[in-house]
């Protein structure tokens, strides 16, 4: 079983923009796990993780799964909660009514809203796969996988 | 299964597999493995780099862009790199083409004594199509004639490449209209990189149409001048005896691997082997003998001319070098990974490069001279000799996998073999095919590619089709894929034919599946076709005959320039993994569906070769059906 402990890191100055793990995440949500495929489908698989480049440096962003998450706090279905036993925030579509509260009140700017499905994207952290695509995608190791002890400054 | 297994279904090169993990040394499976997972804008070719206000990608999950900044969409961004694709592999077939009329020229001219016409038919025959009075002339006078022709095709500008002319005239005709007969060679691919700079072609119909005209001029052009010149010089191939894989580096002898395309040096590296004073010295440093042993398409040059063993195919190169047992592996052009200068290093082996277009840093270059072809030659054999003490003993692994062919069949000698000396003709293949007992012809072709099992692609679907009565030919890195399986052999036949192939293969003696060369060689298949479309009775031109390719495991820009000679020919064809076009739908169509009623030949991708197979079959049974002939005469299967 997969540590729960393990978050995503970035080291910004090895990020080249390159948007694989972007593609990475789409192909990872996708029906069929074809890229070939995947492009095809009616609802297409949008990526939970975007980039974006400010003075010079670029920033995957997705979701940090926050200890006080605001989002979970504007969620007034109570799609999104706090799973602490998995240490992430956790986000039930059944309930979700497409408010956009959570993409609002996200102070990343993590949370993307999905005008077709009316559901929102954020990351999962790969739940179902033994780490996120991203981390596997990226090729310059700009993603880091690893518990918080375990970073080095 | 194990791992080796997985990556390839040859013997010798799981053997080789499981004995670089062993020795933590990595090759090209361990390289693709940790590429993974690989780039989806570049599988999708929708990522461009051709100008500085990129690079340029569009989303194909359709929320992110949709145009590059110039404005160019998905569909013109993969029309152009694909364009881009067919240049190159047209350029590296054609610039071969060009070295070999060059050598040709030089020994017309008495420059080069280590040449001279070994094809006195071949030549008059090429002499005549290129409209040369041969009335009293000498063979070299001729031969300098027909090269200073072939040469001026390549920087030719306008009319039409004479080779052009041995197409049925009904594909000619088409070729006319549409505007796809290339005018010259070198002119042909220096547009396609006008067409794809910033802000010129932009209609991908367009612009694939030029590839159709660009590729044309690689087999209709360069491709098949280095065939037929290559036949003038070193001889025409005949069918001939050998051996194949791993197991042919011998151990008691100065094992030399000749790697990469072309046959001007790798024709007189076969001679100076045989110097006595060479042998001599071989002897003197311990070993029985020097044992020249091809890889790659340098491979089938010398397989087909002389006989010489072929070590194996593409993903083999890395392995021949891991038995310890080379003591020189000498290389010029094409399809040589630049991981062979460090993996020689941890070997005795001596890596030797000999083409001015193709040097590796840190690696002995000794420069290929045409003039002095001979005098090289020894030189490089005379450093692998005194290379041979070096040889660790210990480190010594040779598969033991060895197997027979038969290979050295050419469109010219085809006719010969099946139909005898005094009635050579390519009628038997005619009727064989229009009474039912052969289903078509099938070209299997291309490289190898760790996306794909290594030898699994080439092997299943050759032996699908012919259980199913299709004739097969093939070339590269398919052919020595093939041979390795033992479906080069006469008796392959018996095993693995439908009855239908099995009694014409029976009735003349040859394998059903034919070794026709190097993939320059293809140009084989396209006068072969020709042929069989004048002896009459299967149609007009080439897109009315039952045949199909396929390029199972390609990997090269040539595969792509390849498939694309033979889609605009009128050849239904099947590449393996995708052309980095899915990332347009419209440019994906174009190629896989309307080219049909515009030249008569598509594309198909399809990575399993028994689906892929069947997709050959039907498209065979379908012209079959166009041309109202009777059903087959076995239901196989």
């Amino acid at each position: 079983m997969r540590s729960f402990m393990k978050k995503l890191y970035y080291d910004v100055k090895k990020c080249l923009g390159c948007k694989s793990c972007e593609l990475a995440c789409s192909l990872a949500h996708s029906l069929t796990q074809d890229i070939f495929k995947a492009i095809k489908e009616e609802k297409k698989s949008l990526p939970r993780k975007k980039v974006h480049s400010s003075k010079g440096n670029n920033y995957p962003v997705s979701c940090r799964h926050c200890k006080e998450p605001k989002c979970v706090d504007a969620c007034m279905a109570a799609a999104l909660y706090r799973d602490d036993q998995k240490d992430m925030v956790v986000y039930d579509q059944e309930r979700c009514v497409g408010c956009w509260m959570c993409v609002m009140s996200c102070p990343y700017g993590a949370i993307r809203p999905n005008i077709l499905t009316k559901l929102a994207i954020r990351c999962d952290k790969c739940q179902d796969k033994d780490e996120p695509a991203c981390v596997k995608a990226c090729p310059t190791g700009a993603i880091i996988w690893c518990e918080e002890a375990e970073v080095k400054v | 299964m194990s791992d080796a297994k997985q990556k390839s279904v040859d013997v010798a090169s799981q053997q080789m597999i499981e004995q670089a993990e062993a020795q933590n040394i990595k090759i090209v499976w361990d390289r693709y493995d940790t590429m993974q997972p690989q780039c989806g804008f570049g599988q999708l070719g929708i990522c461009c780099r051709i100008c500085n206000m990129g690079p340029c990608r569009i989303d194909p999950f359709g929320e992110g862009p949709q145009k590059g900044v110039c404005g160019a969409s998905a569909d013109t961004i993969v029309a152009r790199n694909l364009l881009r694709m067919i240049a190159t592999g047209a350029a590296a077939h054609s610039d071969h083409g060009r070295d070999i009329a060059e050598a040709l020229l030089l020994a017309a001219e008495g420059k080069a004594h280590d040449y001279g016409v070994n094809n006195p038919v071949r030549l008059r025959e090429i002499a005549t199509l290129y409209g040369i009075k041969l009335d009293g002339k000498k063979d070299l006078e001729i031969a300098g004639e027909v090269a200073l022709k072939a040469l001026s095709e390549f920087g030719q500008q306008e009319g039409e490449l004479r080779f052009i002319s041995r197409a049925p005239k009904k594909t000619q005709d088409l070729w006319r209209k549409l505007g796809v007969t290339p005018r010259g060679i070198d002119r042909e691919i220096v547009e396609c990189m006008h067409r794809t700079h910033m802000g010129v072609d932009n209609d991908y119909k367009n612009i694939i149409m030029h590839g159709l005209r660009t590729a044309l001029s690689d087999g209709w052009g360069g491709s098949m001048i280095a065939t037929e010149l290559s036949d003038i010089l070193f001889g025409a191939p005949n069918p001939i005896k050998s051996k194949v894989n791993l197991g042919v580096l011998k151990e008691n002898y100065v094992n030399v691997v000749v790697h990469g395309h072309e046959p001007t040096l790798s024709d007189v590296v076969v001679q100076a082997a045989e110097d006595a004073e060479l042998i001599k010295l071989a002897k003197k440093n311990g070993a029985e003998g020097i044992n020249i042993v091809g890889m790659c398409c340098t491979a089938n040059e010398m397989l087909m001319r002389h006989g010489i063993h072929s070590a194996g195919n593409f993903l083999q190169q890395e392995l021949a070098i891991l038995t310890g047992s080379v003591e020189l592996m000498m290389v010029d052009v094409q399809c040589i990974m630049p991981a062979l200068a460090e993996l020689a290093n941890c070997f005795h082996t001596e890596l030797i490069t000999t083409s001015p277009k193709a040097k590796f840093p840190g690696v002995t270059h000794i420069g290929f001279d045409e003039k002095r072809a001979m005098e090289i030659s020894k030189t490089i054999i005379k450093r692998a000799v005194e290379n041979f003490k070096n040889r660790r003993k210990e480190r010594v692994v040779i598969p033991q996998e060895t197997m027979d062919l038969v290979a050295g069949f050419t469109a010219e000698d085809i006719p010969y073999i099946i139909g005898g000396k005094y009635r050579s003709t390519w009628k038997p293949v005619n009727e064989g095919i229009i009474s039912g007992r052969l289903r078509g012809v099938a070209g299997v072709v291309g490289c190898n590619n760790p996306n794909v099992r290594h030898d699994f692609g080439h092997t299943e679907m050759v032996k699908e089709l012919i259980k199913n009565d299709v004739l097969v030919v093939v070339t590269g890195c398919s052919a020595i894929a093939n041979a390795k399986m033992g479906l080069l052999k006469p008796e392959a036949a018996l095993k693995f034919a439908g009855n239908g192939l099995r009694e014409i293969c029976e009735a003349v003696g040859i394998p059903p599946v034919l070794h026709v060369g190097s993939c320059v060689d293809n140009s084989r298949i396209l006068i072969a076709c020709s042929k069989i479309v004048e002896e009459g009775g299967l149609g007009e031109s080439l897109s009315d005959l039952p045949v199909a390719g396929a390029a199972p495991e390609w990997m090269s820009e040539k595969a792509i320039s390849i498939g694309f000679y033979f889609v605009a020919s009128g050849v239904f064809t099947v590449f393996g993994t995708p052309q980095p076009v899915l990332g347009s739908q419209k440019v994906t169509d174009f190629i896989t569906k309307d080219l049909e009623n515009i030249v008569g030949g598509k594309f198909a991708f399809e990575v399993d070769p028994i689906k892929a197979a069947h997709l050959m079959i039907a498209h065979i049974d379908k012209k079959r059906q166009g041309l109202k002939l009777k059903p087959m005469m076995y239901q196989n299967g």
